[in-house]
């Protein structure tokens, strides 16, 4: 088992009180995954990226990557943030080259490693510019980029392509599943479109919200990964049952507030 | 719910409104190049005017208000004999000395409260006190304790300039989005790494702007110093011209006083120019 999460729960204090964000939540992934999780807003996403990330601890329970316990966080997990997180003094080459650069890698071999890396993301020309030069697509792409040049044994991504229109979301989408099989990474990755989700992902974490629970996983098998496949029946059969089971955590959420 | 208010009666009450195209009045857009350098030009020309016009037509007393002639006259006279130039050496060395150590203490001492909450719990209080205590206020003590050479004078500069700009710097500390912080931490980078190579670069324009502010406030303490026990310094100068009324010799400092204050600031703009490019916000 690659990524193991054992009876994760988390809880914030708050000043009305204690917040369960997170209960019993229970994941084991194969190396290799493309997994989604799924939830509405506030059902503890971000929060749980974050335990597995090591940026924070769970309450109780704990998260295992190859066997081994997180205790904080790490250049083995490549994370793509929710917002936009380059840095912007530095060009879109010094950002992709910065984590090996930590890392103790010289000059030479990281500027190759993160010139390939821009050529994987379709980026080589803005390697010069300013992250304020660039559109929000191509920065989430230049994140992505500068995940991967430290090649991570996972890549977590929380709502990666949240704020992107829908061409572009969809290029993304290719570019992601072209990736996927050509590395074989394993990719962990947090969103509320669910079609994204199916189109993406071979498994399928759903969350029920307040406090977070998974409350069913899906496993995808869809004929092909190209834009066509969200016109077959297949599609739409994973598409609606996932549609109906947030809508029925929505409405069980609402009637407890 | 009242049904009284349909969508129909509500139109009728709404007033109409637009916003009609404008030159001088555009809110936070730039206005054109030529207009902008007309109207700085006038900031300066139309208080000269004025100046020129009430003491030519105006029939006031020079001792009062001497006119500009008079003043550059002065200006000619004291540079002749280079008084002015060593009054003037004499204030730019002491703002220079007390602002560079106050400096480039307030810096790191800023950065690391902003960074650390366990110093900011341990400086703030005391920092903040001692911020709202006026600087002057500590000229009997700095007497009593270093007598009346320049010891006191730097001091006093370094007092006023300190703890402003610790707190200042730390301020802009607090600004640095956390996410940058974790982000290189993903990225393999461990605390002082975050601090050093991101921290650091993220407040740099914060820290010029800071600095920039609390030179402004050096240059004002240094003439309350010389005020007091100077042998030299446009200070010094200003009060001696004033006990022998010699007012065109007051706006001679004033004014000296001024150009210097606006060339730093020119040049610590240019600074923040150059250095921080990538800040998409023009300053
Ligand atoms: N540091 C914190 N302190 C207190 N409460 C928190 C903290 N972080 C998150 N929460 C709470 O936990 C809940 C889940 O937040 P989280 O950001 O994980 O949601 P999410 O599923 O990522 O939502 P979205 O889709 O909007 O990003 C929210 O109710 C939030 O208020
Ligand atoms: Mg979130």
């Amino acid at each position: 088992m690659f990524l193991q999460i054992n009876k994760l729960n988390k809880n914030f204090e708050t000043q009305s009180g204690t917040l369960v964000v997170l209960k019993d939540i229970d994941m084991a992934i194969e190396q290799g995954e493309f997994i989604c999780a799924v939830g509405a807003s506030g059902s503890g996403k971000s929060t749980l990226l974050r335990q597995i990330a090591g940026l924070d601890h769970p309450t109780t329970g704990e998260v295992r990557i190859e066997g081994n316990s997180v205790t904080g966080p790490g250049p083995d997990r490549g994370m793509v943030f929710q917002h936009y997180t380059l840095f912007p003094w530095k060009t879109v080459q010094e950002n992709t080259e910065f984590g090996l650069k930590l890392q103790g890698v010289p000059k030479k071999e990281r500027r190759e490693q993160a010139s390939y890396y821009l050529n994987v993301v379709g980026l080589s020309q803005f390697a010069q510019a300013l992250p304020k030069a660039l559109s929000g697509g191509m920065k989430q792409r230049v994140a992505i980029a500068r995940a991967l040049a430290s090649e991570p044994k996972i890549l977590l991504m929380d709502e990666p392509f949240g704020a992107l229109d829908i061409h572009t979301k969809e290029s993304m989408h290719e570019f992601m599943i072209d990736l996927w099989q050509r590395t074989g990474i394993t990719v962990f990755m947090i969103t509320h479109d669910v079609e994204e989700a199916v189109f993406l992902s071979n498994r399928i974490y759903a969350l029920g919200a307040r406090p977070g629970t998974v409350r069913k996983v899906m496993t995808i098998s869809l004929p092909n990964r190209t834009h066509l496949v969200k016109r077959q029946s297949v599609f739409h059969d994973y598409r609606d049952e996932l549609m109906d089971l947030l809508r029925q955590h929505g409405q069980e959420a609402l009637a407890t507030l | 719910m009242s049904q009284s208010t349909s969508p129909h009666s509500i139109q009728s009450l709404i007033k109409p409104k637009s916003i009609r195209p404008t030159v001088f009045w555009r809110l936070a857009e730039d206005i054109p190049r030529p207009l902008n350098t007309v109207l700085m030009i006038a900031s300066i020309a139309i208080p000269l005017l004025l100046w020129w016009l009430v003491t030519t037509f105006g029939n006031i007393d020079p001792k009062f208000l001497p006119s500009p002639a008079k003043v550059m006259e002065a200006f000619g006279r004291l540079w002749s004999t280079r008084e002015l130039l060593k009054d003037t050496v004499a204030s730019l060395w002491r703002v220079g000395v007390g602002f560079l150590f106050a400096a480039l203490l307030s810096i790191p001492v800023g950065v690391l409260m902003g960074s650390f909450p366990s110093i900011r719990a341990l400086l703030e209080p005391v920092f903040g006190l001692m911020r709202y205590m006026p600087a002057p206020a500590f000229i009997p003590l700095l007497i009593l304790y270093l007598g009346i050479g320049e010891e006191p004078k730097i001091t006093l500069i370094f007092i006023g300039v300190f703890f402003f700009n610790s707190l200042m710097v730390m301020d802009t500390v607090k600004f640095v989005p956390k996410e940058l912080i974790e982000a290189t931490y993903m990225l393999g980078g461990n605390r002082w790494e975050a601090l050093t190579q991101v921290i650091l670069p993220h407040v740099l324009p914060g820290i010029l702007d800071a600095c920039r502010i609390n030179l402004a406030a050096a240059w004002q303490l240094v003439i309350v110093s010389e005020l007091i026990a100077a042998t030299e310094g446009l200070g010094r100068r200003i009060s001696v011209a004033g006990r022998f009324l010699r007012t065109d010799e007051i706006f001679v400092g004033l004014i000296v006083i001024g150009v210097i204050g606006l060339a730093f600031d020119l040049l610590f703009q240019y600074l923040l120019r150059l250095t921080c490019s990538w800040a998409s916000q023009k300053r």
